[in-house]
């Protein structure tokens, strides 16, 4: 009966429902846009390494460090792999950036210094190829392992194993290609790096033995916080800190970065999906507003099926039912356009789409919901009509 | 054995002191089972008050009304609904179909809140329009139709349920002649051929001659009661709805 009733006024009842259609669209667009922001951030965090810290040199300036500060040795390597038992894994790390040759191909790459323990550190895998051996990491041997962008600017569609490149004024084999990890969400691409064994890095490229960053995976089952807390006070003692004197040091936690964004990435999302709720509510005013003229124009109707035998609560549902039918077919195009609507957002800002059953479910129910709220006044006036006074309403 | 309707000293009063209006001012009337009466009467004497109180639209500020037995003055809103839905029949003088639904839709209505089934409510009310002369045009919405044939459409509602009684208020009100006279001769069948009891109020003697009683009101009292045709035997007693 309801579904007839908002037949024959098809397009009333159309813009009737476009407050609600908005509303839910846009519940579902942020919420669903916000998941993917938080889940694609997440993503970047977990795809830097799993439990991992880093420690740089330098103060904590708030935005970076500052690079004046003295560099770590492998004796500072040695002390915390020896004296942290918090922590799992040690890789440290020397970079710079380098320029990549290829028969007549050149490519301009980031080249890090490193050893196994820096894949392990940092969830890298090889695709093609091998990892380093110890002959190469002890002797510092020219060999080197390619992330996807230099593999693909410098041999196209071919295989580098086995081939020689040259990187700066090293010339090395291609023993390993890594899995690609693509662009985080911060437009960084990720894959654009050249790994090399440490020694070599340090004998032929850099020149020193200094080592620009310590990479650490705290051993499962420590929290990240208590490992921070054991290298910062094992570096103090190393560097010879005074007490109440400043750090020349930072140790990173990621897990706490990526918990801190996630946090407020989350925030926005409940507030953005609160302020469309409201326009969910304004789409429900707009219901019951429609209804009410309904109630008036249709007075003499309601006259009519009271004489025939309708009772108040015969009536009452009839409108209450009409109001619902309206507001869920709105929930149900908002979460159709909702939907299509944030997958197209998604592709356009290349974020993971991630639709909820919970917030699907929940627009749904909403949107019922305020069927029934704002449907149920006007229903009630309708049942109150006098039967009579509705039959001689002009 | 109780009469259909019976009405004893019934009044119905608008309003307090100043503004009091006294629509009906001590009204007694019996109507058996098979009767079709007309009821006549200048403006404001009080017909229309008196169906809406036998169509149980109203309840009277005094008096009594028994319809099949039942005291009307003390039910509730509700009671009084099923009562309408169960036993009564209306045809007004506007017509009053529903717009934008269709003849068989309109004539399905009163079945719709007895709760009858979907496949029977069809078949039932397609009968009614078969009655009425308009089984061809089921599928016409009010606008496509005459005057007339909304009214019978109307008459198809009305008798669909199988009410004890019909009432019309100036069913012919807003028709020709030619068409006020198809509409009476569908009543008399109706009465003759059915035995529905109709009651019916009307301005005009010629549509009244078709009644078998007419009963005249005038400043809310019965002032004459005259039976031009006896109610055939046959009419008496049992129900005859059923039979339909
Ligand atoms: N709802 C009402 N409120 C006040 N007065 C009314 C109401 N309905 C009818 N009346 C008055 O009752 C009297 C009888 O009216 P009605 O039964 O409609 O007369 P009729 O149908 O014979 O023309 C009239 O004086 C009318 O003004
Ligand atoms: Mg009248």
């Amino acid at each position: 009966m309801a579904i007839t009733a908002i037949r024959r006024n098809a397009m009333r009842s159309f813009l009737t429902t476009l407050g609600v259609i908005i509303g839910v669209a846009s519940v579902i667009a942020m919420v669903t846009l916000g998941r993917g922001a938080t889940a694609s951030v997440t993503n970047d965090i977990s795809a830097l390494g799993n439990n991992m810290l880093i420690i740089v040199p330098g103060a904590d300036r708030r935005f970076g460090s500052s690079s004046s500060a003295q560099p770590f040795t492998q004796d500072d390597v040695n002390a915390i792999r020896e004296e942290v038992p918090a922590v799992a894994l040690v890789a440290p790390t020397s970079g710079g950036a380098g320029r990549a040759v290829y028969g007549n191909q050149n490519w301009s790459t980031g080249v890090t210094g490193a050893d196994n323990s820096y894949l392990r550190v940092r969830n890298w895998n090889v695709e093609l190829g091998r990892e380093f051996n110890d002959g190469e990491v002890r002797t510092g041997q020219a060999v080197c392992i390619l992330g996807e962008t230099p593999r693909r600017e410098l041999f196209g569609a071919g295989s580098p194993i086995g081939e020689q490149i040259r990187v700066g004024t090293v010339s090395c084999e291609v023993i390993a290609v890594l899995e690609s990890k693509g662009t985080s969400t911060f437009g960084e691409d990720q894959d654009d790096f050249i790994l090399m064994p440490l020694v070599t890095f340090q004998r032929r490229m850099s020149g020193n033995e200094n080592i620009g960053a310590i990479l650490v995976s705290a051993t499962e089952g420590v929290p990240t916080r208590d490992a921070q807390l054991d290298l910062i006070a094992l570096l103090r003692q190393r560097r010879r800190i005074h007490v109440g004197d400043e750090d020349d040091f930072v140790v990173r936690d990621m897990q706490e970065i990526g918990q801190v964004v996630s946090t407020v990435t989350g925030v926005l999302t409940t507030l953005l999906g609160a302020i469309a709720a409201v326009s969910l509510l304004v789409g429900g005013i707009g219901i019951m507003n429609i209804m009410l003229v309904a109630v008036t124009e249709r007075t003499r109707e309601i006259g009519i099926r009271m004489a025939i035998g309708a009772r108040a609560g015969d009536v009452l549902l009839q409108f209450l039912v009409e109001a619902i039918t309206l507001s869920v077919l709105g929930g149900v195009m908002g979460i159709a356009l909702g939907l299509l609507g944030s997958w197209g957002a998604a592709r356009a800002f290349d974020l993971p789409w991630v639709p909820g059953m919970d917030v699907i479910a929940g627009s749904f129910l909403f949107s019922a919901l305020v069927g029934v709220f704002f449907g149920y006044y006007p229903a009630h006036k309708a049942a109150q009509l006098n039967p009579i006074e509705a039959l001689r309403y002009e | 054995m109780t009469g259909l309707v019976e009405i004893r000293g019934i009044h119905k009063v608008y309003g307090h002191g100043e503004t009091e209006v006294r629509a009906l001012d001590g009204v007694s009337l019996d109507i058996e089972e098979g009767d079709f009466v007309a009821v006549m009467g200048p403006s404001g004497s009080g017909k229309s008050t008196f169906m809406n109180i036998l169509g149980c639209l109203d309840v009277p500020t005094a008096g009594s009304y028994r319809l099949r037995g039942v005291e009307i003055g003390k039910l509730d809103r509700d009671t009084l609904a099923l009562l309408r839905r169960h036993q009564l029949g209306f045809v007004f003088q506007g017509f009053n179909l529903l717009a934008r639904t269709t003849a068989l839709e309109n004539c399905e209505l009163p079945l719709l809140y007895q709760g009858v089934a979907r496949t029977e409510r069809r078949a039932r009310a397609l009968d009614a329009l078969d009655r009425v002369g308009l089984a061809n045009r089921a599928n016409h919405l009010p606008n496509e139709l005459s005057g007339g044939q909304q009214q019978r459409v109307a008459i198809a509602r009305a008798l669909v349920s199988r009410p004890a009684v019909i009432l019309a208020d100036e069913p012919t009100g807003n028709l020709d002649s030619t068409r006020s006279e198809e509409i009476m001769k569908l009543l008399v069948e109706l009465n003759e051929t059915q035995r529905i009891t109709i009651a019916m109020v009307t301005h005009e003697p010629d549509m009244a001659a078709y009644a078998r009683r007419v009963v005249v009101f005038k400043d809310g009292r019965v002032v004459t009661d005259e039976r031009q045709r006896a109610i055939p035997p046959d009419a008496r007693g049992e129900r005859q709805g059923a039979a339909l």
